[in-house]
């Protein structure tokens, strides 16, 4: 178990550190000079080289890698150039609204999927089954950000129940910030929702097949008890290993959906940074988002590990 | 055919794909309108017998529009899963053939690749190079590499392990040669699943990717970007909200229904469980 832990630790870092190489060739070297993309055209010779010394691009590239990498390291991501504040402040201030609509989006994915999944499983073949496995091949291909619109529509537009956009802040109060975020929620959940049941229902009919659940039933265990203490908590291992798999996707859809409902969040930032050039918001925030995905498959991965022992004896990847 | 009958998700997701392409190929001939023409006179019409599904707040044909952003979204899809297949089944291939460090070196690749969304890899080259299609073509492909090297390279480990390539192996065979004569070939189904998937993933990633502008630019059209601008039109016209959102959702659904079909009719154990 320590060599599986080690080696995938190992693999874990060398990943980070060929994604923040990566995005530094991209958004640093690439575009000759980053003072003249964020600048534009019109800038003058003076303006260019005074934003080169204060970006320290005057200094060869692997130092001004080995400063970046470091400052991060330490919690330090430079300043924005638009906003002239800290970006680790900026990505602290998003993330208060990005954060919890990802988690409001994974709990109702989750706590829609489970049950679907597993009463579909239940039913398995009868009309009922057929109609979920219907829905949810619907609900897969309903891209996000259209569900957002067509949520506007009936609960904004028509209705007027729920805010069309924009965000109450967290200092108007839980409930106006949770209003906002609401449909936002929804719109992000339901495709996930879609896969999330289905790899549910696939894994517990392979569980229900298991010789434990078939002793547990000759044991004189109901089917309904043997589905849910045998059947079921065995089906979710792997159900949290796709939902890490889904993790980019859901990171993704979060950033579309904040630009759909207009939410301040860091899906918002990294585009109005594009908009405005800002190359050190976006090289920051697309290292961050990556680290984030990277990290999480680790989790995941080493979770797994300790659930399921054939793994960690084998190769240690695959 | 009596199993193809007997799958009316496959029968489905044919006629649905079918119809996306045949719309993408007939957009190229004939549309109503120009998908681009303007005509302010007639500017945001309920849907009619001249416009059967209304014009925009440009008066453009929005049936005209959804056949053009047709073309579009199968243009993107496709090469980025040629990308994605190019790259990626070749890596997969070479990882399980020559195993050891060139495998270890593919796999770590891939944990890179796939810590780039599509949506983070068109946001870098945006920011570098500006918006366009052929960004978002990068950005989707890009993300597709890792999916094919990881099913080639699991697919191929296995297929290494039987007699037949055993066979070919003592008749003095290189791994190139066994690759290409027997490993591919029995990999071409799981393949072509896995590109149908692809695909359907491709157009739900184009369509995102335009809506937020990183796409296709005007005057081009496109569904992603006709949702866009609908939604500056929500409460004086939601309807131009349904047609290309309709379109988006009607051909993934086809590509799935395709895909899960095809995968069923080349592996039967598999249907019990779908």
């Amino acid at each position: 178990m320590t060599l599986f832990l080690l080696r995938r630790t190992a693999a874990l870092i060398v990943t980070l550190l060929v994604a923040t190489l990566v995005v530094f060739v991209v958004l640093e070297v690439l575009p000759g000079d980053p003072a003249a993309v964020m600048l534009g055209t019109g800038a003058s010779e003076e303006t260019l080289a005074a934003l080169r010394a204060q970006l320290g691009l005057d200094r060869p590239a692997p130092e001004r890698y080995l400063r970046w990498l470091g400052g991060m390291l330490t919690g330090d991501f430079g300043r924005s150039y638009t906003y002239d504040v800290p970006v680790a402040g900026l990505v602290a201030e998003r993330a208060q609204v990005s954060l919890p609509l990802a988690l409001l989006a994974i709990a109702l994915s989750t706590a829609i999927a489970i049950p679907v999944g597993v009463f579909a499983a239940a039913r398995r073949g009868w009309p009922a089954d057929a109609a979920v496995m219907g829905l949810t091949q619907v609900g897969v291909a309903v891209p996000n950000f259209w569900l957002g619109l067509l949520l506007i529509v009936v609960f904004s537009v028509q209705l007027g129940w729920l805010p069309a956009g924009g965000f109450a802040g967290w200092d108007a109060g839980v409930w106006p910030a949770l209003r906002s975020l609401l449909l936002p929620a929804v719109a992000l959940a339901l495709p996930q929702a879609a896969i999330l049941a289905r790899v549910t229902r696939s894994t517990v009919l392979e569980t229900l097949r298991e010789d434990y659940v078939r002793t547990a039933r000759a044991k004189g265990l109901g089917p309904g008890k043997a589905l849910w203490r045998h059947a079921v908590p065995n089906a979710l291992i792997p159900v949290v290993t796709i939902m890490g798999l889904q993790f980019s996707f859901l990171l993704a859809g979060t950033i579309v959906i904040e630009n759909v409902f207009a939410l301040p969040g860091i899906g918002r930032l990294i585009f109005q940074s594009i908009a405005q050039r800002d190359l050190i918001v976006v090289k920051d925030v697309v290292v961050l988002l990556a680290a984030t995905v990277v990290i999480v498959n680790f989790l995941v991965d080493v979770a797994y590990a300790l659930l399921d022992p054939r793994l960690r004896l084998g190769s240690g990847h695959g | 055919m009596g199993s193809l009958l007997r799958s009316p998700g496959l029968i489905l997701g044919a006629a649905l794909t079918a119809a996306l392409v045949g719309m993408a190929l007939l957009s190229l001939a004939w549309t109503p309108y120009p998908p681009a023409e303007m005509n302010i006179a007639q500017r945001l019409a309920a849907p009619s017998a001249a416009h059967p599904l209304g014009t925009d707040q440009f008066g453009r044909d929005v049936l005209s529009m959804v056949m053009g952003g047709a073309w579009n979204s199968i243009v993107v899809a496709l090469v980025a899963v040629a990308i994605g297949a190019g790259i990626g089944v070749p890596l997969g291939a070479l990882a399980a053939a020559r195993r050891g460090w060139v495998d270890e070196a593919v796999m770590r690749f891939n944990d890179f690749a796939f810590a780039f969304p599509a949506l983070l890899s068109a946001v870098m080259i945006t920011a570098l190079a500006g918006p366009g299609a052929v960004n978002a073509i990068i950005a989707i492909g890009i993300f597709n590499i890792p999916v094919f090297a990881r099913l080639t390279r699991g697919a191929a480990l296995a297929l290494w392990q039987r007699d037949f390539v055993l066979a070919a192996r003592v008749a003095a065979k290189g791994d190139a040669a066994i690759t290409v004569e027997h490993i591919l070939p029995n990999l071409a189904g799981l393949l072509i699943v896995q590109a149908t998937i692809q695909f359907a993933l491709g157009i739900l990633a184009e369509a995102s990717l335009s809506y937020l502008g990183l796409g296709v630019q005007p005057p081009a059209p496109s569904w992603g970007k006709m949702l866009n601008e609908a939604q500056t039109y929500i409460y004086m016209a939601p309807r131009l909200a349904i047609f290309p959102g309709l379109a988006i959702a009607l051909s993934v659904l086809g590509l799935n229904l395709l895909g899960d079909g095809l995968r069923d009719l080349l592996d039967p154990r598999l249907r019990r469980e779908r």
